[in-house]
């Protein structure tokens, strides 16, 4: 159990920079999730904390030790790896027992801990096999098995499940999600996969080119972007995006984009006016787009038509593939609907969800007052 | 699609033809002239296992229990295969370990291999070259003469009791290289999340090389070892271009035995049974190396 802290942390490889002034802060016991797309220095980040690659500039702490310069067996961490990186020539016990074996553990107790992590994960009637007569779901049980036995201070796990054909990571997911609550320890985990992050993580950071873009909870993420990134990233299908303008007429605050123009009412306008007169990126969630027939009750729609390219048909939902004066966007709509291709179909944006970020830097124009008021974000979705 | 067996046959047809007759024709023609005296390298007079009793009661240049260590070319190779096998493969492994871990791994490694690409012919008399009791031909010599005040130069060829050490140290050097290609081939095949798992599982860079890189090694050092035992097994050129088997017979090994009974003694029938001899040692390291290589590709 411990905090762990990234501060002002760089990693360079030669000339390219793969960390960028990295500031986290873990708390004990929390389950952390690193996400972005390949290449944006989450897992260089997680090797950084395990020891595996140097730090070129910063501090990492584990607990209130600086770790920059302690070898990576010595730093009370376990990790488990995409590829599970199981030793070949062991059999399922000796790879549990290798590190506490290292650690001149008393053999009673390490048969004592490798029995009973092997029993909570089910492969108690594996240990004399070797790992190749493993399937891929029981490889990575001794992978976090191995991590178990040795009741390390930090959990790091990079991309443990990418490996598992889907309908095992499902399983996966819940059954680290479970372990992490039994185990009471820190987790720090890399993804790639928003999904895997939104639903295992207590907190997410999201990283892209190597610089963290926002940290926060699943929620605040999803309701609360920081800027165009995150919210293109976080949600499936991503968030739609429009180039607009704010513009205020009348006393009312209306997004005007090549397409068409979406008055605001108050409540949102509000929060915008100081705007007014700004080029922007409207973003909307293909679940804030309803079809007009078939609105849930309470929202505040603002009502648009475009031509129907392509129809999904989900059964739960229906993806609505929209396109306006040549802008395509998404709708995921009640699954009645009588959309068909290539007609005209009005639908109603929820305009209480919508997102305002400003067109030059691309951060969010509400963080801050919708950071203030956390409770009432997306309160009548 | 339908077999065809005489097209099959006819594709298979000039292998086979060339291995019967430059292989399997002098295997069973060396066989039975090891029965008989072989005057003229034909198969007469007939001795019956004169030959084999020869070599393994009357013969201390081939089989001699008689001193202690035993002696003669059999013992000889013995220790040629103790002494050369392990180092050749240990130090390859170290090598390839240690260029792995360094930048200029490439030259190092060229430099290494280099001895591969030179005839051993050539890398016999350089050899020679080395071991010369002069000190103005002879490097060894004058560097231990430079190195230890007062050294006097070792005919290091011309000694009993050394030039098998001198012979094997220089069969070493040409075969080190290609040990270091095989072994740091496989070297980097190895998944490097092995490794980091490893290091983070508590293991030091002495336990990582020890308790996983070499036993996830273990089938190429396998593979390499058996090769380096057939290698001993068979060698002749390097004994026969430096010492041509002497001093008094001292560095006859078994593969320059067998040439030196048939050809420089006259002896093809004696040679034959020689020839056998090694045949038989060699055949269960051919048979695992085969056995491995196909385990290999499945």
């Amino acid at each position: 159990m411990a905090t762990v802290s990234f501060r002002h942390v760089w990693k360079r490889f030669g000339n390219t920079v793969a960390v960028k002034d990295l500031n986290i802060e873990v708390a004990d016991k929390e389950f952390l999730v690193l996400v972005g797309p390949s290449g944006c220095g989450k897992s260089t980040s997680l090797r950084m904390l395990a020891g595996l690659e140097e730090i070129t500039e910063g501090e990492i702490l584990i607990g209130d030790r600086v770790v920059n310069n302690v070898a990576p067996k010595d730093r009370d961490v376990a990790m488990v790896f995409q590829s599970y990186a199981l030793y070949p020539h062991m059999t399922v016990y000796e790879n549990m027992a290798f590190g506490l074996r290292l650690r001149k553990t008393p053999k009673q107790v390490i048969d004592q801990r490798v029995r009973e992590a092997a029993r909570s994960l089910g492969i108690d009637n594996l240990l004399d096999r070797r790992p190749r007569q493993l399937s891929g779901g029981q490889r990575q049980r001794v992978a976090v098995g191995r991590a178990i036995v040795r009741e390390p201070a930090v959990f790091l796990m990079d991309e443990p499940l990418s490996n598992l054909d889907a309908k095992l990571r499902v399983e996966a997911r819940s059954f680290i999600s479970k372990l992490h609550q039994r185990l009471g320890t820190t987790f720090i985990y890399v993804t790639h996969d928003q999904v895997e992050a939104m639903t295992m993580g207590t907190r997410i950071a999201v990283m892209s080119a190597g610089e963290l873009q926002q940290i926060d909870t699943p929620y605040n993420l999803y309701h609360n972007p920081r800027n165009v990134f995150v919210a293109g990233f976080i949600g499936s299908p991503s968030m739609n995006f429009f180039d607009a303008v704010l513009k205020e007429e009348d006393g009312k605050v209306i997004v005007e984009t090549p397409a068409f123009r979406i008055p605001l009412p108050p409540a949102v306008g509000n929060m915008y006016r100081g705007h007014a007169g700004k080029r922007v990126v409207f973003g909307v969630r293909p679940e804030d787009i309803h079809d007009v027939d078939y609105q849930p009750p309470g929202i505040l729609p603002a009502i648009i038509e475009a031509n129907v390219e392509v129809v999904e048909q989900m059964g739960n939902e229906m993806n609505l593939y929209l396109e306006e004066q040549g802008k395509t966007f998404i709708a995921r709509t009640d699954p009645r609907t009588q959309a068909r291709v290539g007609k005209r179909q009005a639908v109603a944006i929820n305009t209480s969800n919508i997102h305002l970020f400003d067109a030059n830097t691309e951060l969010s124009l509400a963080y801050e007052a919708k950071q203030a008021q956390p409770e009432t974000i997306g309160a009548s979705n | 699609m339908k077999k065809n067996p005489v097209l099959g046959w006819a594709f298979a047809l000039p292998a086979v033809i060339l291995l019967i007759l430059f292989l399997i024709y002098p295997t069973l023609r060396t066989i039975q002239l090891s029965f008989t005296q072989g005057i003229a390298f034909r198969p007469e007079p007939y001795v019956g296992l004169d030959n084999y009793i020869t070599l393994f009661t009357r013969d201390p240049f081939f089989f001699n229990l008689r001193n202690f260590p035993p002696t003669g070319a059999f013992f000889t190779t013995i220790l040629w295969l103790i002494l050369f096998v392990p180092i050749v493969i240990g130090l390859g492994l170290m090598i390839a370990v240690m260029a792995n871990a360094v930048r200029y791994e490439v030259a190092i490694k060229t430099i290494v291999f280099l001895p591969m690409a030179i005839s051993f012919t050539a890398a016999g008399i350089i050899w020679r070259f080395v071991y010369s009791p002069d000190p103005n031909t002879g490097l060894l010599n004058a560097f231990l003469m430079a190195v230890i005040p007062g050294f006097q130069p070792v005919p290091w060829l011309g000694r009993v009791d050394l030039v098998n050490f001198a012979l094997i140290a220089a069969a070493i050097w040409l075969y080190t290289g290609f040990c270091v290609v095989i072994l740091s081939a496989a070297l980097k095949s190895l998944p490097s999340e092995v490794m980091e798992a490893a290091r983070v599982d508590g293991a030091n860079s002495w336990q990582l090389f020890w308790r996983v890189t070499v036993p996830m090694l273990w089938p190429t050092i396998v593979v390499v070892s058996t090769t380096m035992i057939i290698n001993v097994l068979k060698a002749f050129d390097l004994v026969y271009i430096m010492t041509n088997g002497g001093p008094r017979n001292a560095s006859r090994i078994i593969g320059f035995a067998m040439y030196h009974e048939t050809f420089q003694n006259g002896r093809p029938g004696y040679g034959s049974a020689i020839a056998v001899v090694m045949l038989i040692l060699v055949l269960p390291f051919v048979y695992f190396n085969i056995r491995r290589f196909r385990v290999e590709r499945q």
